[in-house]
């Protein structure tokens, strides 16, 4: 249901953060890591434009509910061993 | 206190009274004298605000929106390329409904490079949703700033002001300015209280995304706003009046303008010159009058569509133009005679470009023009003054 203009604010506020929205469901492919080779180096940690990639001792787990699957980890990754795998084959 | 100064430092001493919480800002030339006084006024302690400097006027504009949104009073100033660097964060700031006042030392657009008054500057921010305020001296530039913020924080308007005062002319010339005691002008502007604003422990997102079916209501209510700010402009000055005993006219100041059969409509310091000329004009028995635009915006229609109905002519003098159309001025002038039974007659004049001088003989010679095409009842066109190798003379 539309609001009125008189019930709305000056300008549209939102109470809670932006977490609110999970941009997890736009993504398509999604990153893999491969435990085995990761060097804990956080570079894929460092560069996610998203902080959806968290540390749990020192090596990076993916947020699914927030990674957009763009893959600039797969990309940055020194040791190529984050592998983007397309989500109807994950 | 009756002193002496410039108009840069009227807004400085302005924005002091107005006790502003967080200035930032960028210097550029003309105004780089009023951020100066104001650094001074905070180093010295005389002004209890966060004086913060920035590496650019886009940066400038949106740490005052920041500073605003977290219910501080703010206050910036800037001219020129400037301002025309801050476009984007000008919207920002009137979008998010943020009474920031900042003033605008009115200069020309390069190329070619000058430093000298122009109004293009001001007029090239005419649609982001800012009231906008021509100064005739440096009383009024102290005087609007202080107004500015009473009417902008007012809980129906909450719009961003520029007050705009022509460069070198007002603002690096001395004139005697009265300086207003604190005390009255704390019971005559209280304390910024907006209704939502940013709290530690208390996460909110302003000006977030809406859809489609939100937008227009939310420019709706920024339209409503600046309708708003029409009534209170006035109700406020009167109030202004009843306690510091000065007034200037409304959105139009109308000088000599009864039984007047045409008028010269302009805005800025070049007024004060016009006044003159209208004064020896009269003396001779010549029925001329000023209409000086104070508000671009709210753009003062209704006094403009009154003004029309009484007058055979009006000239309208823009200092800045609006490539393939005609001076901004002229353009919401004519709108606005036009809605009227009566249509005058009326031309565009397009003068002191880039700090060139707009002098009493020039002026004379404006109202002659616009008696002539009067009494022709021609549909004139848009006339450029003073400009070397067109064939009429105006000096």
């Amino acid at each position: 249901m539309t609001k009125s203009y008189e019930e709305l604010p000056l300008t549209p506020i939102s109470t809670e953060p932006s977490t609110i929205n999970l941009t997890g469901l736009w993504r398509v492919i999604r990153p893999v890591v491969d435990k085995e080779k990761c060097k804990k180096c956080k570079i894929c940690w460092k560069f996610c434009p998203d902080a959806a990639i968290k540390l749990v001792d020192g090596e990076p787990v993916i947020d699914l509910r927030y990674c957009k699957g763009c893959g600039i980890c797969a990309f940055e990754c020194p040791q190529k061993c984050i592998i983007m795998v397309r989500e109807d084959e994950a | 206190m009756r002193t002496v100064m410039t108009g840069n430092y009227a807004s400085a001493y302005g924005a002091k009274l107005a006790k502003v919480e967080v200035i930032a800002a960028y210097p550029i030339t003309p105004q780089t004298s009023i951020v100066e006084k104001l650094a001074e006024f905070v180093s010295t302690g005389e002004l209890r605000a966060k004086f913060i400097p920035v590496e650019s006027e886009h940066s400038a504009m949106a740490a005052c929106i920041a500073a605003e949104t977290a219910g501080a009073r703010t206050y910036t100033a800037t001219s020129s390329h400037g301002l025309t660097l801050m476009h984007e964060v000008l919207m920002w700031a009137s979008g998010a409904r943020l009474p920031i006042v900042m003033t605008n030392v009115s200069r020309a657009m390069a190329p070619p490079w000058s430093v000298w008054v122009d109004h293009m500057d001001s007029i090239a921010q005419r649609d982001t949703g800012w009231l906008q305020f021509f100064c005739e001296s440096n009383q009024e530039i102290l005087d609007t700033i202080i107004m500015a913020y009473k009417v902008c924080e007012s809980s129906g308007v909450m719009l961003p002001a520029m007050v705009i005062e022509d460069a070198f002319i007002l603002s690096h010339t001395s004139e005697p300015v009265s300086v207003p005691d604190q005390e009255l002008v704390n019971s005559f502007l209280p304390a910024y209280a907006p209704e939502y604003k940013i709290e530690v422990g208390k996460p909110m997102g302003f000006g977030s995304l809406v859809k489609p079916d939100q937008y227009m209501e939310f420019r709706y209510k920024a339209m409503l706003g600046m309708k708003e700010a029409r009534d209170r402009f006035l109700s406020v000055e009167q109030e202004f009046k009843h306690i510091f005993g000065r007034e200037y006219g409304g959105l139009l100041e109308h000088y000599r303008c009864d039984d007047a059969e045409v008028v010269l409509a302009c805005a800025g310091s070049v007024a004060s010159t016009a006044k003159d000329v209208v004064d020896s004009l009269r003396a001779r028995g010549i029925r001329v009058g000023l209409a000086r635009i104070r508000a671009f915006r709210p753009f003062p229609h209704q006094e403009f569509r009154a003004l029309g109905a009484k007058v055979d002519g009006i000239a309208v003098l823009d200092r800045s133009y609006t490539f393939g159309a005609a001076g901004a001025m002229f353009t919401e002038v004519k709108a606005s005679a036009y809605s009227g039974q009566n249509r005058p007659i009326i031309k565009n004049y397009i003068a002191g470009l880039g700090g060139r001088d707009i002098t009493p003989k020039i002026i004379e010679k404006v109202f002659e023009d616009i008696q002539l095409v009067t009494k022709r009842r021609e549909e004139p066109d848009v006339e450029w003054v003073d400009v070397a190798g067109l064939p009429r003379r105006w000096r």
